[in-house]
């Protein structure tokens, strides 16, 4: 999105080197650049790492070398429903959420865009790895970076046609290291913030704690049984585990043993053996499809289970227009309900959602 | 940047008159007014000139000004010089405060009782966050020591009844002390007919330069220096004192006097202009503080059902620097203490706004606002959170 000169952009900024890169291009560019930071989450004795007092420090004073406004906005009540309650409930359900996509659809590009409004700007940018692109009949589409390992659309398809059009990735065709030489040239400094996948609110302990400590009913010891029903043993709480892990299970077994299944009702944890595991088809929710529209045909296209996992080809069914049918080429061991399928046909981003539980 | 800026209790421009009177201290007369030369001499000629200024509006002796580093070091050194003193000479161990002092007082007074077993009480004030007389005179112990009132409240602009508090405090040889950072740049103050022992003053509320503050402290009253070293400010507070900044203190200070009717008579209708229009032209509005005993150009409100911080955001957004009262700029809400303490449920309290005048604030600044402000809020009631 190219907003015309001048216009009022505001920056989401964390204190790191992407969003104050971003903000310092924008600046070049001659917009109207004001910079914010929301307040999301504040527990006193766990350093949280997003919006903490620090991040807080490192954003305004970036925000002085730019010369840029710089506000701090409470969000806290919101990002606690929207994000934290939705987190707790889906591992107190048994699947793996993934609190990055609730925050960025319902605080970043809702509560914050909304904020920004308010300021007087039309546009709300952020340092996210992605590009945006639109021709003039066509509808916005989205991108994958030029930076493949940096790329952040895992976690951006979630953005509508309407949010699009108010958005502005300043880094779209920057690698992490012109990022870098930027804030070199920029003489600002080159602090990496914690990655968006990170877990901002659960601090430096680990999210098991966090969950024991807000949700103990999501961490109710239980039996592990396997295939045949044999006991295996006690596990601590199911959302310890993930479908497909295999560490940590605390079993002594001649053959490896990985988690199969969660059976909720019953609180127990199924395990077997590597071949019992993979699957071949799921099934996907809340699909938000980045041209607005669910294809009426099947669609080959590649997905993406994981952040950090390779894409594998399929083929995409929309069943409804918020949910399709995903049939891989060949299965995959750790498709985990809960965290998001993303499809993408070569560069393109063409939208996503949450993987079902069976 | 053309912003307007509505936020004078939180600072204010050095006077060019100001800056000034300064220039000579930093390197034509640079000397240390402790050294015996003539260098020294000049800077010490300085020096007590100004404690002289000081001294002279106060209704003071020059021998009974300090100058310190900020109105905190002077609300500081009085609290705990005071209750140092107390606890070498005698048994009283008692110290009463108003619960809305500035955190400069409050948390002064609170370390004491936490770290000192010092015995630290709260007088009651009422809706206008005025501590009365009478209360004072009930909640005086055998073994109080200090009492400490604000002349004006920084957040709501209410002013107290210095002078009778500290009659009550004086029948029962008890002293008083009152922070006036707030009023100092507003109101002739004069340490006899206020009663007080100790008031603190700085600078930079007045169109003086940040860095510099003052304290008077009545003859007879004893404090233990808090700042150890040298014998400098009679002994009070060590430390090679800051000639320009103290020269331009005096300068301003001077100049809030001289000024003193032309400012009140050009800010006041202002300010009254500004309250009136807000409590008309805003539902759920109310002004915080007294409507008559505040400050000049004070004029502070809260609204209801308003994210106050990211109003001032808004605000500053469309060119206008005002302030919550209390600063927060961490996006983390706590109803202002002060608001909380006169009862203000936190759907009003989180929702407040001081806007504050200075000598140059013009009609047109206030109108310009005026335009704004329901628009504003207005957006901010609208917004789901
Ligand atoms: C009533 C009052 N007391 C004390 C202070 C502290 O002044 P300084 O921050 O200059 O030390 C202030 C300033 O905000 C004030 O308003």
């Amino acid at each position: 999105m190219t907003p015309p000169p001048g216009a009022r952009v505001i920056v989401g900024m964390s204190g790191g080197v992407d969003s104050s890169v971003a903000a310092a291009l924008l600046k070049d560019q001659g917009y109207d650049v004001i910079g914010m930071m929301l307040r999301l989450w504040s527990d006193t004795g766990t350093h949280n790492r997003c919006c903490a007092p620090d991040a807080q420090q490192e954003a305004r004073y970036i925000a002085g070398l730019l010369d840029i406004p710089f506000y701090v906005i409470d969000a806290q009540d919101h990002f606690y429903q929207q994000v934290v309650i939705p987190f707790i409930n889906g591992y107190t359900q048994g699947i793996t959420p993934n609190p990055c996509l609730n925050c960025n659809r319902f605080v970043r590009w809702d509560f914050l865009l909304e904020r920004a409004k308010a300021l007087g700007a039309d546009y709300l940018a952020t340092g996210h790895y992605a590009r945006i692109q639109n021709t003039a009949a066509g509808p916005y589409q989205l991108l994958k970076s030029r930076d493949a390992d940096k790329d952040q659309t895992y976690f951006l398809h979630v953005l509508t046609q309407n949010k699009l059009s108010q958005t502005i990735f300043p880094l779209a065709n920057l690698t992490k290291k012109q990022v870098r030489k930027l804030a070199e040239e920029y003489a600002l400094p080159v602090a990496d913030r914690p990655d968006s996948q990170d877990l901002c609110f659960v601090g430096q302990g680990d999210y098991r704690d966090f969950l024991r400590k807000s949700s103990p009913s999501s961490m109710k010891p239980g039996p592990i049984i396997d295939l045949d029903g044999k006991s295996r043993g006690e596990h601590p709480g199911l959302a310890d585990f993930t479908i497909g892990q295999r560490k940590k299970l605390g079993i002594s077994s001649p053959e490896p043993l990985y988690v199969i299944r969660k059976d909720l009702k019953n609180n127990t944890l199924i395990v077997g053996s590597r071949e019992y595991l993979g699957q071949g088809k799921f099934y996907v929710d809340n699909v938000n499809w980045i041209s607005g529209e669910a294809p009426a045909d099947p669609i080959p296209a590649n997905v993406k289970i994981r952040y950090k996992s390779r894409e594998v080809p399929s083929v995409i069914t929309a069943t409804n227009s918020n949910t399709v049918s995903i049939q891989l080429d060949s299965p995959l061991a750790d498709i985990t309900p809960g965290q998001a399928a993303v499809f993408y046909q070569d560069d393109f981003c063409l939208g996503g959602g949450i993987i079902r539980s069976e | 940047m053309n912003n307007i800026y509505l936020d004078y209790a939180a600072t204010t421009p050095v006077d060019e008159r100001v800056t000034a009177a300064m220039q000579p201290y930093f390197t034509q007369v640079f000397g240390n007014p402790s050294s015996l030369h003539r260098f020294g001499q000049q800077a010490e000629s300085a020096l007590e000139k100004s404690r002289r200024v000081l001294a002279g509006f106060l209704g003071a002796k020059p021998s009974e000004i300090i100058f310190t580093s900020c109105g905190s070091e002077s609300d500081n050194l009085a609290i705990k010089g005071a209750a140092f003193a107390a606890r070498q000479q005698s048994r009283a161990n008692h110290l009463l405060i108003s619960p809305i002092e500035h955190p400069a007082v409050l948390n002064t007074a609170n370390q004491l009782a936490d770290l000192h077993g010092f015995d630290l009480s709260f007088l009651p004030v009422d809706k206008y966050g005025r501590v009365s007389p009478a209360e004072v005179q009930k909640n005086l112990r055998e073994d109080t020591f200090l009492v400490s009132v604000m002349d004006a409240n920084n957040e709501i602009g209410t002013i107290n009844p210095i002078a009778e508090i500290g009659g009550i405090c004086r029948e029962r040889g008890i002293y008083l002390h009152t922070d006036a950072v707030q009023s100092g740049a507003h109101s002739p103050l004069d340490v006899n007919s206020l009663n007080v022992d100790l008031l603190s003053l700085g600078a930079h509320k007045f169109y003086g330069p940040k860095g510099v503050g003052a304290l008077y402290i009545r003859s007879g009253t004893d404090l233990s220096p808090m700042l150890t070293g040298g014998s400098q400010e009679f002994g009070q507070r060590a430390a090679t004192e800051n000639v320009p900044l103290i020269a331009g203190m005096a300068a301003a200070f001077e100049l809030v006097q001289v000024e003193h009717d032309q400012r009140t008579n050009h800010i006041l209708p202002l300010r009254d202009y500004l309250i009136k229009q807000i409590l008309t032209k805003i539902p759920s509005s109310q002004l915080t503080g007294h409507p008559e005993e505040r400050l000049v150009n004070h004029a502070s409100f809260v609204f209801e059902g308003v994210d106050g911080n990211l109003l001032i955001s808004i605000l500053d957004g469309t060119g206008f620097a005002c302030s919550s009262g209390s600063a927060c700029k961490t996006g983390d809400p706590e109803p202002s203490s002060v608001l909380t303490h006169l009862g203000y449920s936190p759907s009003w309290a989180l929702g407040s706004l001081r806007v504050t005048l200075g000598k140059d604030t013009t009609a047109e600044d206030i109108d310009s606002f005026l335009n704004v402000l329901p628009g504003c809020i207005h957006q901010v009631r609208e917004l789901k959170s």
